[in-house]
């Protein structure tokens, strides 16, 4: 991490919340959480919009990932990890009382690396309504996800085969099918893009904000570019805190501070 | 021409390379010496016992007389062994691996426990037996029978196939996991569908070998008293049994030289079993590799 910023600065002021448009979907409520004795994120709070995408950036290490996976639960399967606050999913604490397979049905989420189930296309997108007790018309579900996911052009023809024979891209449109085949209500994605060339990645794209039309997504990137061209909202974070959070435009063309801004125009990071 | 090397060095070019020859040579002596030492048993065993071994050794129960001796309750017997041992093993092994690597916390009651299993691997098997004596044959009152003996060989093998399930269950990328959980699997969903599946190989190697241990151990069955002449078929678990280990031990025991023969018979017997048993694991495994490559 760059040494240019005094550590004084980094405890800012919360941001201001985004201009309410409807009832947050998700909402963070004083989030901390540590891995074993390190506090990896600093009393978070922020709304996700519904319908939008929202993009988490910062440096490696501020915390975006970490955060994304406090949003589905995905945290709980590593030993030592502990958090305090509140995680709102339509108002329902999703800690607490809450179940977390029930919780990581209705939010799901996409991983950094294309990590299809070793099955056939069809298996990997149906074995999630299944184990969830899916038992309507399996055949439509899977064309109705692949479909989603724009990828059922290329596979419908080779449902049978094995989900490796695919291509890197195809391979991440079909986890995304798989995750939309559960019916989530908002899809969380880790660096989606981030193991895919430009072709894959510009296709990619158009699928997430194809997406908000049904779902709310929440996208963590490296990529400053990517966040201005599919993201409605941005959120900036930077050792564990959330800096600044605003319209995406906004974010990136009148940045509150100057944190963000130096890392937007690549200053740092 | 590369730059010259810089006075401050001293190459001793030749040298090093006469000193890399000389240790090359000394592993390749290693090497050579154990498998000549192998070689020359097998020989030795083959050639004594290739004469006697015809379908009437393997289809005949063990005589005073050699010419009419065969090995026909001891391969029986150890067939039956193997096939209780891994009844018992294998379930219970495989249950406790998914337990200690999916289900329990990683505290000081784990670390106990896996320090506890590497030890028991490496207890020697004849204390085996003698836990069989007291905890099956007397206590449950199994007596001397082919099930006491399953299960103390089961005790035997359990810490190596549970070892190398967890082993195998700790080999498969955490990526699938968290996929799998993402949709809103519960753990025993995503054990069933993918994690026994993709360690099946691995569980699978770990198992056949520990079996090829136990179809070869003969203290533990010596000691919870497993005849030494059988000349019947057992008509259930609970009768009394021979293996061929013990039928092997008890030819070489005795003073005719027709005996010694025979016990090298058996001997061939034994490994062609063995080397069947590692064969069918690799064979196994590269089938479950190719299926999951697909």
């Amino acid at each position: 991490m760059t040494d240019r910023l005094h550590p004084s600065a980094v405890l800012a002021p919360a941001p201001d919340a985004v201009p309410e448009a409807a009832p947050a979907k998700m909402a963070v409520r004083d989030l901390d959480f540590w891995y074993g004795p390190k506090q990896v994120l600093k009393s978070i709070s922020m709304e996700i919009q519904p319908n939008k995408v929202t993009a988490f950036i910062g440096p490696s290490g501020c915390g975006k990932s970490t955060l994304l996976r406090c949003l589905n639960r995905m945290n709980e399967l590593i030993p030592e990890a502990h958090l305090e606050g509140e995680v709102l999913l339509d108002g329902q604490d999703i800690y607490g009382d809450a179940d977390p397979v029930m919780v990581r049905r209705r939010i799901g989420m996409v991983f950094q690396k294309p990590n299809p189930f070793p099955k056939t296309i069809y298996q990997n997108v149906i074995w999630g309504a299944g184990v969830n007790g899916f038992k309507g018309d399996k055949d439509a579900l899977v064309e109705k996800s692949l479909r989603q996911a724009a990828l059922w052009d290329e596979v419908k023809d080779r449902l049978q085969e094995n989900a490796y024979s695919l291509s890197g891209g195809q391979q991440q449109r079909l986890c995304i099918a798989r995750t939309l085949a559960v019916e989530p209500d908002v899809v969380l994605m880790d660096e989606p893009a981030s193991a895919l060339d430009p072709i894959a990645t510009a296709k990619l794209e158009e699928t997430i904000i194809e997406l908000k039309k049904r779902y709310t997504l929440i996208v963590v990137t490296h990529n400053m570019q990517q966040a201005a061209r599919i993201s409605d909202t941005t959120a900036f974070f930077y050792i564990g805190e959330l800096i600044e959070m605003s319209q995406t435009d906004e974010m990136f063309t009148r940045p509150h501070h100057q944190r963000t801004e130096d890392y937007i125009t690549g200053r740092f990071g | 021409m590369p730059p010259a090397t810089p006075a401050v060095y001293s190459e001793r070019l030749e040298h090093r390379r006469r000193f890399g020859v000389v240790m090359a040579s000394l592993f390749f002596l290693a090497t050579l010496l154990s498998l000549l030492v192998l070689v020359t048993l097998i020989v030795d065993v083959v050639v004594t016992g290739w004469s006697w071994l015809d379908a009437d050794f393997l289809t005949s129960y063990p005589s005073r007389f050699a010419e009419r001796a065969g090995i026909k309750s001891a391969l029986v017997g150890s067939l039956w062994m193997i096939g209780l041992t891994a009844l018992v093993a294998v379930p219970i092994g495989v249950a406790s691996a998914l337990y200690l690597e999916e289900y329990a916390a990683r505290g000081w009651f784990f670390r106990l426990v896996q320090v506890n299993i590497a030890n028991l691997a490496g207890v020697p098997s004849i204390l085996y037996g003698m836990l069989g004596l007291a905890l099956f044959v007397r206590f449950a009152g199994m007596g001397r029978s082919l099930l006491a003996g399953a299960f103390t060989m089961a005790l035997l093998i359990l810490p190596v196939i549970i070892i190398s399930t967890q082993e195998a269950l700790r080999a498969l990328p955490q990526g699938l996991r968290e996929s799998a959980f993402a949709l809103g699997a519960t753990r025993w969903q995503v054990i069933r569908s993918h994690l026994l599946p993709m360690a099946a190989p691995g569980i699978l190697t770990g198992v056949i070998l520990s079996l090829s241990r136990a179809i070869g151990e003969t203290a533990p069955l010596i000691m919870i008293g497993a005849l030494t002449f059988v000349a019947f078929l057992p008509q259930s678990v609970m009768d009394t049994f021979t293996v061929l280990p013990i039928q092997i031990f008890n030819w070489t025991a005795r003073p005719q030289a027709e005996f010694h023969e025979l016990a090298a018979a058996a001997i061939i017997v034994l490994l062609v079993l063995l080397m069947g048993m590692n064969l069918s694991a690799i064979l196994l495994r590269n089938y479950f590799e190719k299926y999951r490559a697909q």
